[in-house]
């Protein structure tokens, strides 16, 4: 599940980021949501890389 | 022996508890004179200046703070503990104190907002260093059984440097004149710049502890042993065994963390007046009186994590959150609406002023109109004009902005929903620094909290109000859209945080 979570958070985030720069084209509004691409694209990946270590069981003994 | 042992960590906390607190305060500072700093410095006129003043604000407390994470981490494994959080306080301290001193824009031109936000950012990467070298510091030292309740002084910090960030400034912006119109403005062109400069003052009173504290123990050991690592980002980030645990700490604790304690405090204060409307100087001390309250309960949360593990009490405090924010924020919307109140309509005020408009016939015209209700409320309504002096003309949109100033009994009750926030914060905060401690090995140890850390914090906590509002801004037809970010977020980190995280207690972290 972890998994597939930060492909779709980083697809509304994308879709949500065009949509608001449609709406208001203006040079801060393409900065902010620039940055929120930015930073949330390798956290996602990130969340990824943490959904295949829970699949394959590396955080067994932690529970 | 014992009693020699008690007051070694009691100053081991206190020298990293002010410094840490410090460095709070001077990240804070800038945050809650954004609007004026913007003013002095970014005006709306230039707009590559107007852009600066963007950048500003989101590179420096959201981007840079986890880089800080990185440099300082990794210096804090390589060289110590002791040197490195020195050298983040020195960085942090001359870069606040250098803000206060920046000429305007209108004085040095284009330079000025580069200026501010250079050291903007040299704050965000002075706090990201900071954080993971003061708690592993007084972790370090602490005894196994007493690492959260010693930690937990070291988690007061960040929001009693806001609180003394919130009364600096109310205080500041009241005293420079005996007239309170006459005060802000003057704090507004020049008053702003004395809580920097303040801070310098206590900068070398923290930087004075520090120098005579001794290096951690453990770290002396490791260097003694000759056990440090030679590289911690590669052994804290390419290597599974450790990197699992980065990301456990992210998204299992931190990034609920996070958004908790920026929603209960940060987006509270900003909901509570630019969405209730409530007046900027009750806005305030409505956190001010909360955070008093609750700052007693990290250190409470932290002794309990002794007791019964770190965990659940972290994670009840990310669930609490999830179910009740709805029912909080809609509360302080309630308490602030003005319908269905009784009118004292023979108290109603309404004053007009004219100030006529240069190079026209035209005058701004300028009118207050205040309501008085029966529970002690006053809604003031200032609405701004052209008077056109022509029949029938009138300006299409003026300017209106409403302020609410609360009665004693509704002031109080907001001040009750925030310190239930704010129980929520201590919740999951208090125990939090022990918690990551005791996730990573001595050796990277500094390197591998602050990463999680600061990326829970710095983004996912810092983007909070923005989110948030953004929220509000696609979603028009609902006040409280902006909670859809923080209960979202808090969810996911409770369910990771439920599956994958232990619990166990008393454990050792000398471990190289």
């Amino acid at each position: 599940m972890w998994i597939a979570i930060g492909p779709v958070a980083v697809y509304y985030l994308i879709k949500t980021a065009v949509s608001e720069i449609a709406k208001k084209p203006l040079i801060d509004t393409k900065i902010q949501w620039a940055v929120f691409i930015i930073i949330f694209i390798p956290i996602a990946i990130g969340l990824v890389i943490f959904g295949y270590y829970a699949l394959k069981g590396e955080y067994d003994e932690q529970m | 022996m014992q009693s020699s042992k008690t007051s070694g960590i009691w100053k081991v906390i206190t020298a990293s508890s002010v410094g840490t607190l410090i460095e709070w305060y001077d990240f804070y500072i800038f945050g809650s004179l954004a609007t004026v700093i913007a003013g002095q410095f970014f005006p709306k006129t230039n707009p590559t200046a107007a852009l600066l003043s963007t950048l500003a604000t989101f590179a420096a407390g959201f981007i840079v703070r986890p880089f800080g994470a990185l440099v300082f981490g990794r210096l804090g494994d390589l060289i110590g503990r002791k040197y490195t959080f020195l050298l983040t306080l020195i960085i942090m301290g001359g870069s606040t104190f250098a803000i206060g001193l920046v000429p305007g824009y209108e004085t040095i031109g284009f330079a000025a907002p580069l200026i501010v936000l250079l050291l903007r950012l040299l704050q965000g990467l002075a706090l990201g260093g900071e954080y993971g070298g003061a708690a592993t510091y007084v972790a370090e030292h602490s005894p196994e059984h007493k690492r959260g309740f010693f930690t937990s002084w070291i988690q007061t910090t960040a929001t009693l440097g806001l609180f003394v960030s919130l009364g600096v400034i109310l205080l500041t912006r009241q005293s420079l004149d005996a007239d309170l119109q006459k005060s802000i403005a003057k704090f507004n062109d020049w008053g702003w710049r004395i809580p920097f400069l303040v801070s310098i003052i206590l900068v070398i009173v923290s930087i004075y502890i520090r120098l005579k504290m001794n290096e951690s123990p453990l770290f002396v050991k490791l260097k003694t042993e000759g056990k440090t690592s030679p590289n911690p980002l590669k052994e804290s980030f390419a290597h599974k065994t450790n990197l699992k645990m980065v990301l456990l700490a992210l998204f299992g604790a931190t990034m609920g963390q996070g958004v908790v304690w920026y929603t209960g405090q940060f987006y509270a204060q900003s909901f509570i007046e630019n969405v209730c409307k409530i007046d900027f100087g009750q806005s305030r001390t409505i956190l001010i009186w909360a955070i008093l309250f609750a700052t007693p309960l990290f250190v409470f949360f932290g002794w309990l994590s002794d007791k019964i593990g770190r965990k659940w009490i972290m994670l009840a405090g990310m669930f609490l959150a999830v179910v009740t924010y709805h029912f909080l924020f809609g509360q302080l919307l309630s308490i602030a609406d003005s319908k269905n109140r009784t009118e004292l309509s023979q108290l109603k005020q309404v004053k007009t002023t004219l100030s006529p408009i240069s190079k026209s016939t035209y005058s701004l015209r300028t009118t207050v109109t205040k309501n008085f209700y029966e529970d002690g409320m006053i809604l003031a309504e200032t609405k701004k004009d052209t008077s056109y002096n022509e029949p029938g003309k009138i300006t299409a949109k003026p300017d209106i902005k409403i302020s609410k100033t609360l009665g004693s009994s509704d002031y109080w009750e907001m001040v009750l929903i925030v310190f239930v926030m704010i129980l929520y914060v201590t919740m999951v905060y208090g125990p939090i620094a022990a918690f990551l401690v005791e996730m990573f090995p001595t050796k990277i140890r500094y390197t591998s909290m602050s990463l999680p850390y600061h990326i829970g914090n710095g983004v996912f906590g810092g983007l909070t109000p923005f989110i948030a509002t953004l929220l509000t801004t696609i979603y028009t037809d609902n006040k409280l859209s902006g909670l859809f970010y923080p209960i979202i977020i808090a969810s996911v980190c409770f369910v990771i945080g439920a599956l994958y995280v232990n619990n166990k207690k008393d454990l050792s972290i000398s471990n190289a």
